[in-house]
């Protein structure tokens, strides 16, 4: 037994490279699409091509005759199979029955009508185009605010004023708030659909055996355990017969937190036909058929005194739901009710959110999830008064922050922000930007007529969802930590990653924790029939809480560690650190090798001892953490096209903790650069007849790395309280941060004509078109 | 992408590919457009004959004056070649305009006119620089200029069983000055407006100018009332934007998602402003 003391060199904090890159960038990973099976079948879904209309008939004969099929189902075959679930609850929420074909009539492009199964791919893909959907074609509504005119068309004739849910929330006064304020702004902000647009596009293989009464459903997924629990009871099967693995999953922003018609009617076909069967989205039926995000209506009316202080906020929020609810549609604008005080101290709230049916792809959570929309909201208001009251927005912002003193911060919306100095990464950046130098150069570039704008965001994010009461299906995570016999470890996490890198930081938090070598360390993650059981990826929580689920199983795995050590050295006194047990009279030590030897072979353990070296640890959060940061964008128009350049773009974040920066750095990157997308780029536009326009990437505009301007990332770093790790979540900050920031730095550059608010996305023509009528 | 089912012939001789060709395939080249077509079923070939193994459609080479360029030379060949850029540097320019680094190394020069997308970037510079396109047939070869040879949006004078076999460029003269400048639309590369100038000068007047406009309308278009505008004039800032404001007229300019008629003309005109005054400095 050794006596050294091995000091090992602590990795939390360090920019260590990811771990799952390799196999990322080298295109050697196995997503559901690269897994092939014995008497594997392929899957075609005829889907519809009207937004609204009655399927009179459908006639499978030619298909079902042609090369290579066995199978051809219909709504009336799985008619009996449970409906696609809603996990929100709201009082009076209208939920339609979402069965998995459509019936008898269809909601939208792109509905379900009939899955064609094939001995190949092609095969099935020609036969779908052979089934006759004969279709009574019916008026459609695409628009929310036309939905809930009166004469619009009803999406579902049972409802026919279109109304999803009427959502009211209310905190403080606010009749006297705005009854007593100096000045009050208003404007119609809108947060356009987006499509979420994950690199890998959805993918089922299910896999029955029937004589095991076992499924095995692969699923890109960012929720299996979910999967297993609501699929498993949409097809009648007990959720101990069925199996989910999330293999790697190519991004999914929300867009995979959701159980989906396919991952039903996959199992249903497998059962029917006794073989594996695949299908693959296609990106066409991902523009179509997988959730958007955003699609919002907002209507701001902001209350304060000629100082700048606010006194209270009003919004009149119009939800587009789409056709359907689809797992947490009708939750995601309550969040947006919840973050609407955004960092201020405003005590008086008022909400009231409308849910609106269009002929739609159902809107659910897309990064960010409500978040940003309501600080695009906040953020541009907060713009609007200090314009109407010649304040500074950095100065209109200083004075309505929360002050630090007053952490835990119970806001106006029921929640309490954790911890905070939202003044600092404000002041952090306005001086690596130089912001009074920036001001004149903004003065003097007007003087030529030249336009250039800054924009400031500052933003708070609801992270590490979150408390159980708060979220719909339990917002606790489990993390298992098992030492096997060799020493190797191994850590099962239910956060399943796809993408975000926890791979490498769960493993950063165990080497520290443990002592041990980083390579020894393997995170798994992904498959129920690995992993106890787990909520999730999604609304920046798996390090929050996943990381800490782990944290506490291995505080748990160093007792029993310990345990062994001191029956190991024949001592009571003993202590673990770096990887060893010591004794800490004689200094002797066992290592972590021989400890988890000695604890598997129970050659010499006294009687009663528990051999083995697991630990599994369910954590409960006490509360969300309260990420914040500010964003600097600096633009340029070109008065004569509208064309915007981002000059510079600044994120200073606060996401508390860091364990790894490059990691960190990362999300920031890629957040910021979807909610560029967001600012100037994408929509998701339907016509009137609710055909997608957009349904291509030759007309939705996907942020590319040559649009992108060097992004900066800064942090200040304010631990929080909430959890032993002190972190909070970076998960969806930049998406936050960067809409209003690009928005409120170009209605900056437009302000002296008279420019107070541009809805996304910005393109040149319409900016153009303000430069020329400001000029007029 | 899970297109109809078709057949694939690579003939390794042009005569081979006519032959095929004649019995009703449809030629391949990049297959930057024609494959997107064929993933959404929208284009259905029963049988494609792929051009990319003929080795003599692949060249650049100068004669008598002229650049010919084959018809299977990819867009980063004409962007990059010492010959073009030497030589012809408006249509490097515009081959440098397309789209993507992606694009640029599989589409093709005979792709991009046969297609005559009326927002494809080479019909703007083809026209500026009064091309000759060579098409060979059945019965032999012919060649048409440039303005007979685009016909409309997606259609060409190409009748059915012929191909391009090359684009033939003069060699730019001494004096000569060009330009190409487009305003991409975002999603696509594709050109919401773009506009080619070739000027000369001489004796302080512009002795010569061309206009080759894309993306406002059906097809690559000259603008011959904005060139005899500037044609004679001392290319002054006022003359030029005399000549600009010309360039859209009688115009059925497009409208769609990304740019209105109004926008697409008012951009034609920024554009060929800028473009005619960074050529005029060059002549
Ligand atoms: C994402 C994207 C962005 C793009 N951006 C731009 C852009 O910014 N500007 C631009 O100009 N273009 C753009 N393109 C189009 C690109 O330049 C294509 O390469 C070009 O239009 C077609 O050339 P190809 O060689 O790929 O032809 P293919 O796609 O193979 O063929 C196109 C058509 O021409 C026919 N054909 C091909 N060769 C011949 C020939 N020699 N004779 C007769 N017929 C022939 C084919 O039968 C087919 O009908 C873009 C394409 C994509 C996918």
């Amino acid at each position: 037994m050794a006596t050294t003391i091995i000091q090992t060199e602590k990795l939390v904090g360090k920019r260590i490279r990811r771990r799952e890159d390799p196999r990322l960038i080298t295109g050697t990973a196995t997503y559901v699409d690269d897994m092939q099976m014995p008497g594997m079948h392929h899957a075609a879904i005829v889907r519809s091509p009207h937004a609204a209309a009655k399927i009179r008939s459908i006639s499978i004969k030619a298909a079902a005759e042609a090369p290579g099929v066995v199978a051809v189902f219909t709504g009336k075959d799985t008619e009996k199979v449970g409906p696609v679930p809603c996990g929100a609850s709201l009082p009076g929420l209208r939920v339609p029955h979402h069965y998995i074909l459509a019936i008898d009539r269809v909601y939208l492009v792109g509905h379900p009508v009939a899955v064609v199964v094939a001995t190949d791919r092609y095969l099935a893909r020609d036969a779908a185009d052979l089934v006759e959907v004969d279709w009574e074609v019916l008026p459609a509504v695409a628009d929310p605010e036309k939905a809930i005119a009166p004469g619009a068309p009803p999406v579902h004739p049972q409802w026919p004023d279109n109304v999803a849910f009427v959502y009211n929330q209310e905190g403080g006064d606010v009749d006297k708030a705005f009854a007593e304020a100096e000045v009050i702004v208003k404007q119609r902000i809108t947060s356009q659909r987006l499509i979420p647009s994950a690199m890998e596009t959805r993918g089922v293989l299910a896999e029955w055996r029937g004589a095991d009464r076992q499924m095995t459903l692969y699923t890109s997924t960012q929720v299996p355990h979910l999967v297993r629990t609501l699929v498993a009871g949409m097809l009648g099967l007990e959720e101990n017969r069925m199996r989910v693995v999330a293999p790697e999953v190519g991004g999914g922003f929300g867009s995979k937190l959701n159980i989906y018609p396919e991952e039903a009617l996959m199992g249903f076909v497998s059962m029917k036909i006794g073989k594996p069967v695949k299908w693959i989205e296609s990106r066409r039926e991902n523009f179509l058929c997988t959730i958007h995000g955003r699609g919002h209506v907002d209507y701001f009316e902001v209350a304060a005194k000629k100082d700048g202080t606010i006194l209270g906020i009003k919004l009149k929020l119009i939800q587009d739901q789409g056709a359907y609810h689809q797992l947490l549609g009708p939750a995601i604008p309550t969040l947006s009710v919840l973050m609407m005080p955004g960092l201020y101290r405003t005590k008086n709230i008022r909400a009231e959110v409308i849910g609106v049916f269009t002929n739609c792809t159902p809107t659910d959570a897309y990064r960010g999830a409500g978040r940003p929309e309501a600080t695009h909201g906040i953020e541009r208001m907060v713009d609007i008064l200090a314009d109407e009251l010649g304040i500074d927005p950095a100065e209109i912002r200083l004075k309505n922050f929360v002050h630090n003193e007053e952490f835990p911060f119970p806001t106006a919306t029921g929640l309490t922000y954790d911890s905070g100095d939202y003044a600092a990464p404000l002041q952090k950046a306005m001086g690596i930007v130089d912001y009074t130098k920036l001001r004149a150069e903004q003065a003097a570039a007007r003087k030529q007529g030249k336009l250039m704008g800054i924009g400031i965001c500052t933003y708070g994010e609801i992270c590490g969802f979150g408390p159980s009461p708060a979220t719909p299906a339990g917002g606790w995570e489990c993390g298992t930590v098992r030492v096997e016999p060799s020493g190797k470890v191994t850590l099962l996490t239910g956060s399943c990653h796809h993408g975000q890198g926890e791979e490498t930081t769960f493993a950063q938090l165990a080497a520290d924790e443990l002592g041990v070598d980083i390579d020894d360390i393997l995170v798994l993650r992904g498959d129920t029939a690995i992993v106890p059981y787990g909520i999730g990826t999604f609304g920046s929580r798996a390090t929050a809480i996943g990381g800490t689920a782990l944290y506490y199983a291995m505080q748990d795995l160093k007792v029993k560690m310990k345990k062994f050590g001191a029956i190991m050295l024949d001592s009571h006194d003993v202590s673990y650190a770096n990887g060893q047990v010591v004794c800490n009279k004689m200094g002797k030590s066992v290592s972590f090798k021989e400890i988890a030897a000695a604890s598997y072979r129970a050659m010499k353990l006294p009687p009663n001892t528990e051999p083995g070296l697991v630990s599994t640890h369910f954590w409960e959060p006490p509360n969300f953490t309260f990420g914040f940061g500010a964003h600097i964008a600096v633009t340029e128009i070109d008065p004569e096209t509208g064309q915007i350049t981002v000059r510079r773009y600044l994120a200073v974040d606060d996401c508390g903790n860091i364990i790894n920066p490059l990691i960190v750095d990362g999300q920031v990157h890629g957040g910021v650069a979807q909610g560029m997308g967001q600012a100037l780029w994408e929509q998701a536009v339907y016509d009137d007849n609710g055909q997608l326009v957009t349904g291509e990437y030759t007309d939705y505009t996907m942020p590319r790395a040559h649009m992108m301007p060097w992004i900066e990332s800064q942090h200040t770093t304010t631990p929080s309280p909430v959890n032993p790790l002190g972190v909070k979540g970076v998960g969806e900050a930049g998406t936050i941060g960067a809409s209003p920031s690009l928005v409120n730095s170009v209605v900056d550059a437009l302000s002296h004509l008279g420019v107070r608010h541009i809805d996304m996305p910005l393109t040149p023509e319409k900016i153009w078109k303000l430069v020329a009528g400001g000029k007029n | 992408m899970i297109p109809q089912t078709f057949e694939y012939t690579a003939p390794k001789t042009l005569d081979e590919a006519m032959a095929l060709l004649a019995s009703g395939g449809k030629p391949l080249a990049g297959g930057m457009s024609l494959i997107p077509m064929m993933k959404l079923r929208l284009a259905t070939p029963e049988h494609l004959v792929d051009l990319g193994r003929i080795k003599d459609l692949d060249y650049i080479r100068e004669a008598a004056g002229e650049l010919h360029i084959g018809a299977t030379t990819t867009h980063y060949s004409v962007e990059s070649s010492a010959l073009v850029r030497g030589k012809c540097p408006l249509l490097s320019a515009a081959a440098g305009a397309i789209g993507d680094p992606q694009i640029r190394n599989v589409g093709t020069m005979g792709g991009s006119v046969a297609h005559a997308d009326p927002a494809a970037d080479y019909p703007a510079a083809l026209q500026a620089l009064e091309a000759k396109i060579v098409i060979r047939g059945a019965k032999g070869e012919r060649t048409v200029s440039a303005a007979d040879f685009f016909v409309d949006a997606f259609t060409t004078s190409l009748e059915s069983g012929e191909v391009v076999r090359e684009v033939v460029v003069p060699v730019e003269q001494a004096g000569t000055g060009t330009s190409y400048l487009k305003m991409p639309q975002p999603a696509s590369g594709f050109a919401i407006v773009g506009v080619a100038v070739r000027v000369q000068r001489s004796g302080g007047k512009i002795t010569l100018a061309r206009i080759g406009v894309t993306g406002l309308s059906n097809i690559g278009y000259r603008a011959w009332a904005a060139e005899k505008a500037l044609e004679g004039s001392a290319g002054s800032a006022d003359d030029i934007t005399k000549a600009a404001a010309l360039v859209a007229q009688g115009i059925d300019a497009n409208s769609d998602l990304h740019a209105s008629a109004d926008y697409r003309r008012h951009l034609a005109s920024v554009y060929a402003a800028r473009a005619i005054t960074a050529a005029a400095s060059k002549a």
